[in-house]
């Protein structure tokens, strides 16, 4: 009889853990929501949506890059339902390879021309939610200790006062520097915009893995200037820090936030409830709140007083179709790899 | 057959006629709705759809137990082996064959599906009956094998075997082959060794940019130098710090020691996060120089020495505490003896005591050079342009150009280096005995330190200690100051954003650490549990059991240990996301992740236990008729409490701070404290990563006291045993002493 106490002992651990392990509850009222912003707007939607609807939702934080890693990841077997938040171009990588589906809201009529221009370029599988412009936050001490005048332009970027005073992400890991590489190569033009960068090479301290870093460091004075989507580095400017954002004179890029329902979703009908609600305008005026500055798809959502101004900015023709395509985008950074990274300092 | 062999056969029955055969969704004790088809449908069991003609495939595993089955009564202990070995045999064969050959739609094995006759389905992962019925086939082969005389016919040890086997297979083997496949095929799943080979050659990865140019170095030689630094400097500061503790007469020891402790139950990138606090540009300390002595503030900080300096504060406590216990085990007789021969301190030192401390110092090295190679969130929080291949194994699965081929390159160069790392130490250490101090009296007193010697030491061992102790501040005040570098408010903020509680409707857990808290107090102190026990056991089959295979089968154990964490969370998800095994999103899939990557140091300080105590105990045992399992539970586990200690403790502290294994793993409902942690360092939150930090720190602390307690002392005769309050440190030495000793 010697086996059967250690038997009954791995049988209790064994029913332990198919308990453990059986509950990723998907019953009817749930929702598994994967969130490309920061944590505390996730949770105020998670929350917010939770309490209208009485669905309850599994929500998870991750970059828009852990996000489209792990949808693939997952195709075979999806796991999430909705995918909301995050820049647009892992958004539109996702709907070129099919891992989110097509779906037209009834409230796509009340959105601006810019949401649906990213529905437009993902064929239906994904939306606008909130629109951000690229540009650059600089610690306003350290450029008075500098003695060198405001930065107001991409150009000003260059100056060798600047030398290794300026951070920006890694276009291999973050959503915001390939924002910026395309940005400044629809501005420029190829060749010019990537001179820019090889020029701008010499001055950057660190390419950060996470595209917001370089707001927290210039704000905290680790760098002098960090090129960030606006709205990261007025954040920190509401907060009362040192650091001042720019949306530069020459005119600049900027990220259409999305949001996609993924292929294969388990719990569809809650998906679609969700993207619906999301995209009124009382689920958008949650974003102010949560410190997030962007602005918002819905025309009659209120723009927080704190957000930069659109309107008043010059914004390139960003062409995201051509530059959210896995093609264009994996050129671009090999030579990017090749030709800027790689060069000496 | 054996009353054993019939239990199994129940469990058999149990798993195949009742329980649901594939994993549930929604399955759930408040809500019954998943059962409602049952025995059919979705919760069905295996011989209802077998029955109903669903699932044809599903067959042969009841024909096994069915025929097995048939010798309940026999006493014909040839035929019923036969019979089992053939039972056992083919319905483990089949069931692995139906359950990769028919997965989902499309996939699987297509020509073995349609054999099986399942072309065209798809099913999905197996659950807990098909999950008791593959144990009920492995055991019935293992019991077959037993009646034949394996292992001195004794049941519990082959089934035990066959089971670790199993398990080792699925959870490290099977995992680490679907990575290293990804190598060699191309994004549309084509072979492509030429691929994998201009891969693997890539200047990115071997360029030598930093010694004929101006460039950066390739990440394999970055992470090469900085795991060697890391290495040389732990045991040189280990060493020092060691000496200084048992040969002189230092004050303040005891801090010392207790100050061991701190950074191992310290989540890693804390550190980190700490010193660009201090020593980042603006930085408490580089403000400071920069307004008193108008030393320019640099980024000195971001990059190798940045990394390097944190990994150092994180790693040296374990060279530490491998080099004390072979500084104690160097028996004070040879030098004493060396002494009345006339040689002057410094002439022994140099002549008997560093010899007999060098293969202390290599496992040392070794163990700094391989916790140097694994770290992620140092870093990734430090390395700026200093890219390592942890990290870059993580970036090109999240960057914006997904590339599994690339980081499964990178994988394979980091799984060579570490490999390669423990080959080394097994081939230079492995045979030769260090052994000074035997069970005869020994009564001479540790040699003091020459005199330089001590010097050196205190000159390396104080700044060191005061640099921690000054970390350790930050790190606690740092959660209670508006914005550490900046605003010193005091505040609670951090700590009310983080563990707020709402008392206004009952008991509200509001903060947003609370949910990540709690998933990872319950994933530890469910895997730790089961590590020991599965690390113990092997320990016992590898010291105990003589069988073939058993070096394959240590060197199997030892494996997962090489594995960096990073590999070894794209490889469980890679491998875990689709049937048969569908674990990815579940807590089930944490808490075996950290049983096997944990299980190395059971399974070590289960040897080393197991190595004192001696055999003629269990051999008296045996003598007086008691089987091996009972021997091993009235036995051999009560003198392995120490072990058990250790292993328990060791492995609840790993998982409650492992980042880079399990940062792929975490999911809606299942995240872990140290995954919403880096989140909010990626965010800029350095308050409230801080406060949550030494949250986790203190219930670390609270929670090896607490096993401490649970499992109690090893009773030894009458005597009172040791100095209690030294429990706390022993229980996080041991593991890392014996794993590196053994």
């Amino acid at each position: 009889m010697k086996s059967k106490s250690w038997l009954k002992a791995g049988l209790f651990a064994a029913l332990a853990t198919a308990a453990f392990a059986a509950t990723p509850a998907r019953a009817q009222g749930s929702l598994v929501m994967y969130c490309g912003v920061q944590e505390e707007w996730c949770r105020a939607m998670s929350n917010a949506f939770e309490k209208e609807t009485g669905i309850k939702v599994a929500m998870t934080r991750k970059s828009a890059g852990e996000i489209y890693a792990q949808l693939k990841a997952e195709a075979s077997n999806p796991r999430g339902d909705i995918w909301w938040g995050g820049t647009g171009d892992p958004h539109l990588q996702a709907a070129e390879e099919g891992l989110t589906l097509e779906y037209e809201s009834p409230k796509n009529k009340e959105l601006h021309s810019w949401a649906l221009d990213q529905w437009k370029a993902a064929k239906h599988r994904s939306v606008g939610i909130y629109a951000g412009a690229l540009g650059f936050g600089f610690n306003t001490e350290q450029i008075k200790a500098k003695g060198i005048p405001e930065p107001k332009c991409w150009a000003d970027l260059l100056n060798p006062k600047l030398k290794d005073d300026v951070q920006v992400a890694d276009p291999n890991s973050s959503g915001t520097a390939y924002n910026l590489l395309a940005t400044v190569v629809q501005l420029m033009g190829e060749e010019k915009g990537f001179d820019y960068l090889k020029a701008l090479h010499k001055n950057i301290s660190q390419y950060t893995k996470s595209g917001a870093a370089p707001a927290k460091a210039a704000s905290l004075g680790e760098t002098a200037v960090g090129i960030v989507f606006i709205h990261d580095a007025v954040v920190f400017a509401v907060q009362g820090d040192p650091i001042k954002p720019v949306a530069p004179c020459e005119g600049t890029g900027y990220e259409i936030g999305s949001m996609s329902i993924v292929k294969g979703a388990r719990n569809l009908e809650n998906a679609k409830k969700f993207y619906d609600w999301a995209l009124t305008p009382a689920a958008q005026a949650l974003a102010a709140p949560a410190k997030s500055y962007q602005v918002p798809s819905n025309k009659a959502a209120p723009v927080p007083p704190q957000s930069p101004k659109m309107d008043q900015m010059k914004l390139i023709n960003y062409d995201f179709v051509k530059y959210g395509s896995s093609a264009e985008r994996n050129r671009l950074l090999a030579k990017w790899d090749k030709e800027v990274k790689a060069l000496p300092k | 057959m054996a009353p054993a062999t019939r239990l199994v056969l129940l469990i058999g029955w149990l798993g195949y006629a009742l329980m649901p055969w594939y994993l549930v969704e929604g399955m759930g004790l408040a809500d019954w709705g998943w059962l409602a088809e049952y025995p059919f449908g979705k919760a069905g069991s295996a011989l209802a759809l077998v029955l109903s003609g669903q699932t044809p495939w599903l067959a042969p595993p009841g024909v096994a137990l069915a025929a097995a089955t048939l010798f309940w009564g026999s006493a014909d202990r040839q035929r019923t082996a036969r019979m089992l070995l053939w039972a056992g045999g083919l319905g483990l064969l089949l069931f692995f064959a139906q359950a990769f050959a028919i997965v989902l739609k499309d996939q699987g094995i297509s020509w073995l599906a349609a054999l099986l006759g399942g072309a065209g389905a798809a099913q999905r992962g197996i659950g807990g009956g098909a999950f008791l019925t593959l144990l009920s086939l492995l055991f019935l082969l293992c019991h077959g094998l037993a009646y034949r005389g394996v292992c001195r016919g004794d049941l519990f040890t082959v089934s035990t075997i066959g089971l670790i086997v199993l398990l080792i297979g699925v959870f490290i083997f099977f995992p680490v082959a679907i990575i290293l496949k990804s190598a060699l095929v191309d994004q549309e799943g084509a072979f492509a060794p030429a691929a994998f080979v201009a891969a693997f050659l890539d200047s990115s990865i071997w360029g030598l940019g930093c010694v004929t140019g101006n460039t950066n170095c390739g990440v394999a030689w970055n992470t090469l130098i900085l795991a060697v630094l890391c290495g040389v400097v732990t045991t040189l500061l280990g060493l020092a710090c060691a000496l200084l503790i048992l040969r002189t007469g230092m004050p303040g020891k005891r801090i010392m020691r207790a100050l061991t402790v701190l950074p191992i139950i310290t989540p890693p990138f804390v550190i980190g996060l700490a010193l660009i606090l201090l020593f980042g540009r603006a930085g408490a300390v580089s403000t400071l120089l920069y307004e008193w002595f108008d030393i320019p503030r640099s980024r000195w900080l971001y990059g190798l020495p940045g990394v390097l300096l944190a990994q150092v504060l994180a790693f040296a406590p374990i060279a530490f505490l491998v080099l004390i216990g072979v500084v104690q085990g160097i028996s004070p007789s040879l030098e004493e003896a060396s002494q009345t021969l006339g040689a002057k301190r410094w002439q022994t030192f140099r002549t008997v005591t560093w010899p007999l401390l060098r293969p202390g110092i290599a496992n040392a090295f070794l163990l700094g050079f391989v916790e140097s190679m694994a770290d992620f969130g140092n870093p990734l929080v430090l390395a700026g342009n200093f890219e390592v291949l942890s990290t870059k194994i993580f970036f090109a699965v999240v960057g914006a150009s997904y590339n599994q081929g690339q980081a499964a390159v990178l994988a394979i160069v980091l799984l060579a280096f570490t490999l390669g790392a423990f080959w080394i130490q097994q081939r230079w250490l492995g045979g030769k005995s260090y052994t000074t101090v035997t069970g005869k009296g020994d009564a001479g007193l540790p040699t003091p330190l020459p005199r330089r010697v001590s010097w050196l030491a205190i000159a390396v061992i104080v700044p060191w200690v005061a640099l921690t102790l000054v970390i350790y501040v930050v790190i606690f005040v740092g959660g209670f100051v508006r914005n550490m570098g900046r605003d010193y408010t005091p505040t609670l903020q951090h700590y009310l954003t983080g563990f707020s509680i709402d008392f206004s409707h009952g008991f509200y857990f509001e903060g947003s650490a609370w949910p990540s808290f709690f998933t990872t107090v319950k994933v530890a102190a469910i895997s730790a549990p089961l590590t020991a026990l599965i690390g113990l056991l092997t320990a016992y089959l590898l010291t105990r059991q003589r069988f073939r295979g058993r070096g394959a089968l240590e060197f199997a154990t030892m494996l997962s240990f090489a594995i960096p964490g990073t590999v070894l969370g794209v490889a469980y998800i890679l491998a875990f996301n689709v049937p048969p095994v569908e674990i990815t999103g579940t807590g089930l899939i944490l808490v075996i992740a950290f049983v096997f990557r944990n299980m190395p140091v059971g399974v070590r300080s289960g040897i080393a236990g197991l190595s004192q105590i001696d055999r003629s105990l269990d051999e008296a045992s045996t003598t007086l008729r008691a089987r091996s399992f009972t021997t091993l539970r009235r036995v051999v586990l009560p003198l392995l409490k120490p072990a058990l200690v250790s292993a328990l403790v060791y492995s609840f502290v790993r998982s409650m701070t492992a980042v880079s294994a399990v940062i792929f793993l975490v999911s809606a409902e299942y995240n872990l404290s140290t995954a919403y942690i880096v989140g909010r360092v990626e965010a800029g939150e350095f308050g409230l990563a801080i406060a949550y930090s030494s949250v986790l720190i203190v219930f670390m602390a609270l929670g090896i006291a607490l096993i401490q307690l649970g499992v109690g002392e090893r009773k030894l005769g009458r005597r009172k045993t040791g100095a209690p309050n030294t429990a706390l440190s022993g229980a996080v030495a041991d593991p890392i002493s014996q794993g590196a000793a053994s």
